[in-house]
């Protein structure tokens, strides 16, 4: 079989990355090892741009096990972007870190190799693949915090659900096969024929989505969101947040738009119903919250929520939306968490009611996580405006305007408990008033994520070109 | 440096607005520093400006017919394409040149102006931020970015004239232009939306096109004119037009050289600006033109009638703004791009220079207003006094200023276009220009010094740009000679009408000269007794005093209707919509707390839900689909 290897630049050059950062880990004694974090950003920036020269190139490799097309590449350019932001954030983490600072970032890198293959595949086993390399990781770097409880208790937690969700996934998978009798998606839509909808197939359907929507935490595959999100590190908690998110959300994408939009009635529905719930018990149960980071988990459910409405959408313009959204998300997530992350390794508090008076002690993390949650409730001229805008609109344009309703009010909801942050921060009395010092790699990672927040609110316009070519993959409505 | 100047024209409008960004979050402090990089921003966006200018003008024919356009997508939907862009055609290169040039002009004399004033540095944030918009306003290339900037225009009118926010009449007088102005915005508003669902676009360009054909799109000529009408609401609220007029006067809170870049070169003339730029519209909408002639023409005369007997410098400076403005209106209305345009350009300058003189002047006399309290002010301040006499001669007309030309041009139009009332009115509006401005200069400048009064001169930073203005007010109307064919440059469409006969410019020119005469036998001379013209008025010279009472007359409505329906309404949100809502808030908020419970941290119990919610869904499903629920009740296949 003649293999064009230069097709898979992209995942050959982040595998050297993560192998490369392994050996140099080993080869270069402890102390010296500070500017792995600025190496591994370097590295993810370099292949970020290189990625833009698959623009447009849309092909197959080994009979559709895995492809390089738009949509893909969009996904990919996201997972190497937050790659990016994370190492950037992680740095004054792991340089408290008593060893195995070089093995961090080299398990970072390889969590982003498995996202680039999970987006990239076009066969169930690659897939998988791709699914576990990312997982497995994550449970890793989730109990990185040796010696600390909580991220042992988080990476426990972690481990056995995600193993109990890929159980379910791959009892789904196989079903699958067994009904299409092929792993490739694009021959799935040959082969499942609408009208004749056996049992096993929804069985596994189901069992998909059980699988799936434990990556992307929606309601009720959320449960272990907070408690692993509180405990994990958080530099780990944001890229858990963002990319394994939008990794899922692209295998979703790939499988149900890619391989069985012939019968969309059954699967709409299922969505529909995943995204209303994840839209109202998130945004409520994310009310009473007193830590940032169990905040921002229970927002990140009801985000999956909005999200999922492109998919309940089955058009290319929800595809849009929800590649769109997921771009906008990375950024603001990355912003708040970092801000969260500069925030308790001053003070070592997650604690919102500690945040108060943020804005007289360091303005800039105070504007930005403000900018950020602003923009996760969708105010113009924001970002998560735009994409809101966006992602309503492909569902209204549906038919389902009940949808857009519940999300309209939830988002209404959920600017209660995000504006409360930013009284705390801005109205607040701090018992401490001394200022917050702060890395420069976080300023950096601040001052990104705030920049392409409000530029991308303003003129959305560069995004929505490469959100559509994204789209435009499949061949929908 | 031309190409690239119509290339990145969008630099323009971006320098003063990068200035402003600069200025508010680092050089905030620095006072020098933020004026410096204020006026450089502005200065090169102006010598960008000409070379724009020279670049479309130089091209002779080729920019009238096709503008040079382009523009990059910044928001689309299905059925809706929003772009940003910029478009240069000769009215748009002209109104770069005014605005970047009076902005610069204001901004220099504001470095003595403002001297030693504590905000010194948010004021030239916000003139950054007002020329910014401005400018963005006139090269934008669709409706709805003109509405962006327009609102933008709007806030720093706000944030300007309210800029002595410790004083409460600069307080009402910025919420009072911002609630006027947003009454006319709102109904064009409702224009643009219109405009965009009957023709699917609001680029000026593509509309020029398909709205004379506007009976393909399913609409009447009725449905075009109310839609041109509503249009024109916009323009009468910021352009000060009547009955929304009564902001601008109350403007004159602000700092003086804000006065004199509003009531200039900027916010006002946006008005006229968007009707110029939407002329198309008007032309295939007769009726809406014709509303348009009259507001303006009858707004020319009702406004100057109220500044006969004004005392305060800068209200009598403002009602003849409105007055002009009327005039710009009115030749839109008859159809004249040109007369209208040519009217703004000189305005621009003569009007500038008296706003800035009437600043020298209060600056000089430490806060007096009444035009009374002056005398004789020529003699301690020669060249305020004499740039402003230029001003005074522009504004009446007289040859061979500015006014003049300008002036002529829009009667001429009025006339040729077969309204010879509205021609009439504008002769007597004329007059009346003559007399009331001649009265502020007499009794400013000349006669008998005031002994209790110590003018001085003002610093040169301030005198500078009077001088530029004063020698724009002269030269300014020769652009019309035929040998340089302004009629020709900033044509759009058919040719104008060529010369004004003999009489008429005897007739205006008469009129001019008969007012200013009028005005200096009655406050220079003191031939006639004004007391006794004054008494011999009598009720007319009240009406005119209290401006017609309307501002009283809004007040009373504002009390009796506004406030009721307030006080009623207020009951209601307090007793029926905040109960509602506290009560749903209190819900939601109960809510959460009780489903937290259901995240308790228990390993075990995650596992339990996460394969019950499999399971669930797999029951659900079954039961959903017929053909599968008759399976698995049927013990399978």
């Amino acid at each position: 079989m003649n293999i064009d290897y230069s097709l898979l630049t992209i995942e050959m050059l982040t595998a050297g990355l993560a192998l490369g950062l392994l050996v140099l880990s080993l080869v270069v004694p402890g102390d010296q090892r500070k500017g792995f974090g600025y190496l591994t950003a370097a590295g993810l920036a370099i292949i970020f741009a290189i990625s833009f020269a698959f623009n447009g190139v849309n092909k197959e490799i080994i009979g559709g096990m895995y492809l390089i097309d738009d949509f893909g590449n969009f996904f990919k350019q996201l997972a190497l972007v937050a790659g990016v932001l994370v190492a950037l954030a992680s740095i004054p983490y792991v340089e408290k870190l008593e060893s195995y600072r070089g093995e961090y970032y080299s398990l970072l890198v390889f969590a982003t190799l498995g996202m680039v293959v999970m987006v990239g595949a076009g066969d169930l086993i690659s897939l998988y693949l791709g699914l576990e390399l990312m997982t497995i990781t994550f449970f890793v770097l989730t109990a990185f915090k040796r010696g600390d409880s909580k991220s042992a208790e988080a990476g426990i937690k972690y481990v056995l659900l995600g193993a109990m969700s890929s159980a379910i996934l791959l009892y789904g998978l196989s079903m699958l096969y067994g009904v299409a009798k092929t792993t490739v998606i694009s021959e799935l839509v040959s082969t499942i024929q609408a009208g004749q909808i056996s049992p096993a197939l929804i069985l596994g359907l189901m069992f998909l989505v059980g699988g799936f929507g434990f990556k992307i935490s929606a309601v009720p595959f959320h449960m272990w969101s907070p408690d692993v999100y509180e405990g994990a590190p958080t530099p780990v908690t944001s890229y858990l947040a963002v990319g394994s998110k939008a990794a899922a959300f692209a295998a979703f994408v790939r499988i149900f738009m890619g391989g069985m939009p012939q019968i969309q009635e059954i699967w709409i529905a299922l969505f529909a119903g995943l995204s209303a719930l994840s839209m109202i018990i998130g945004n409520l149960i994310a009310i009473p919250q007193t830590n940032i980071k169990r905040m921002l988990a229970f927002s990140g459910v009801a985000q999956a929520g909005y999200i999922l409405t492109g998919m309940v959408a089955g058009t290319n313009a929800g595809i849009k939306g929800l590649a769109f959204y997921l771009m906008i998300y990375v950024f603001a997530t990355i912003g708040a968490f970092t801000v969260a992350i500069g925030f308790s390794n001053a003070t070592g508090s997650d604690e919102i009611k500690d945040m108060a008076g943020l804005s007289q002690r360091n303005p800039l993390m105070a504007a930005v996580m403000l900018v950020c949650l602003l923009s996760m409730a969708g105010i113009p001229p924001l970002a998560g405006f735009a994409g809101k805008l966006f992602l309503f609109s492909a569902i209204v344009a549906q038919g389902k305007l009940w949808l857009a309703l519940v999300g309209l009010i939830m988002s209404m909801v959920s600017v209660y408990y995000y504006l409360s942050v930013a009284k705390s921060m801005y109205m607040g009395e701090a018992a401490d008033p001394s200022p917050i010092e702060i890395p420069g790699s976080l300023k950096l990672v601040l001052i990104v994520s705030m920049v392409v927040t409000i530029f991308l609110g303003i003129y959305p316009a560069p995004l929505t070109g490469l959100a559509e070519a994204a789209a435009s993959v499949f061949a929908l409505k | 440096m031309i190409e690239f100047a119509m290339q990145k024209a969008w630099l323009i409008p971006f320098l003063p607005f990068l200035s402003f960004v600069l200025i508010g979050l680092i050089t905030k402090r620095s006072e020098k520093l933020s004026a410096f990089i204020s006026i450089a921003c502005i200065l090169t966006s102006f010598v960008l400006a000409i070379l724009v200018a020279v670049g479309i003008f130089g091209a002779g024919e080729e920019f009238i017919e096709k503008s040079f356009e382009y523009s990059a997508r910044w928001f689309s939907m299905p059925g809706l394409e929003i772009s940003m862009g910029v478009k240069l055609d000769p009215v748009s290169s002209m109104m770069l040149f005014v605005v970047t040039l009076v902005a610069s002009l204001v901004q220099i004399y504001s470095l003595g102006y403002m001297h030693g004033d504590p905000g010194f540095s948010r004021f030239f944030a916000y003139l950054s931020l007002f020329a910014a918009s401005m400018l963005g306003l006139v090269i934008a290339t669709n409706l709805l970015q003109m509405f962006v900037f327009w609102e933008l225009v709007g806030l720093c009118s706000y944030l300007l004239i309210g800029y002595y926010y410790f004083k409460v009449s600069a307080r009402e007088a910025a919420k009072k232009a911002f609630m006027t102005t947003r009454i006319g915005d709102f109904g064009m508003l409702l224009g643009i939306l219109f405009l965009q669902i009957v023709f699917g676009t609001l680029n000026f360009t593509e509309l020029a096109e398909i709205v004379p054909k506007y009976a393909d799109y399913g609409i009447t000529l009725g449905t075009l004119n109310l839609i041109a009408i509503l249009l024109f609401i916009g323009p009468v609220g910021k352009s000060g037009q009547f009955p929304l007029h009564v902001w601008l006067p109350d403007a004159m809170e602000g700092p003086t050289p804000v006065s004199a870049l509003i009531h200039a070169a900027t916010m006002v003339v946006a008005g006229v600006y968007l009707v110029g730029r939407t002329l198309f519209l008007y032309k295939t909408a007769t009726t809406a033109a014709e509303v348009v002639a009259y507001v303006g023409g009858f707004t020319a005369f009702f406004a100057a009638t109220i500044a006969l007997t004004q005392i305060e410098m800068k209200r009598i400076l403002a009602y003849s703004t409105v007055s002009q403005l009327g005039y710009m209106i009115m030749a839109l209305g008859v159809g004249s791009l040109t007369a209208s345009m040519f009217q703004l350009f000189t305005h621009a300058f003569f009007k500038a220079l008296m706003f800035l003189g009437a600043g020298s002047v209060l600056h000089a006399m430490h806060g007096k207003v009444n035009v009374w309290d002056f005398g004789g002010l020529r003699k301690k301040m020669p060249y305020t006094a004499w740039t402003f006499v230029i001003g005074g001669l522009a504004i009446a007309g007289i040859w061979p200023f500015a006014g003049f030309y300008s002036k002529d041009e829009i009667l001429l139009e009025a006339f040729n276009t077969g309204h010879t009332g509205l021609f009439w009115l504008a002769v007597i509006t004329a007059a009346m220009t003559a007399f009331y401005m001649w009265r502020m200069i007499f009794l400013t400048f000349f006669g008998e010094e005031k002994a209790e009064n110590h003018p001085h001169e003002s610093p040169f930073s301030m005198l500078l740009p009077l001088f530029v203005l004063a020698f724009l007010s002269v030269v300014g109307g020769w652009v019309a000679l035929p040998e340089h064919g302004w009629g020709y440059y900033i044509r759009l469409g058919e040719h104008e009408a060529g010369h004004a006969p003999a009489w008429m410019i005897a007739t205006a020119t008469t009129a001019a000269v008969g007012g200013i005469a009028l005005a200096a036998a009655m406050y220079w001379k003191k031939i006639i007794s004004y007391e006794a013209v004054g008494k011999a008025a009598g009720p007319l010279y009240t009406l005119s005093f209290n401006k017609y009472f309307i501002d009283e007359f809004y007040l009373w409505i504002n009390h009796t209707i506004v406030d009721g329906l307030g006080r009623l309404l207020y009951w209601v949100d307090i007793y029926v919509v905040d109960g509602i809502v506290n009560g749903l808030g209190f819900f939601t908020k109960e809510a959460g707390a009780v489903l937290r419970h259901t995240q308790t941290g228990r390993l075990q119990n995650y596992a339990l839900i996460l394969f019950a919610a499999v399971v669930v869904l797999v029951l659900y499903m079954y039961f959903k689909s017929p053909a599968a629920a008759m399976i698995v009740l049927g013990g399978g296949n």
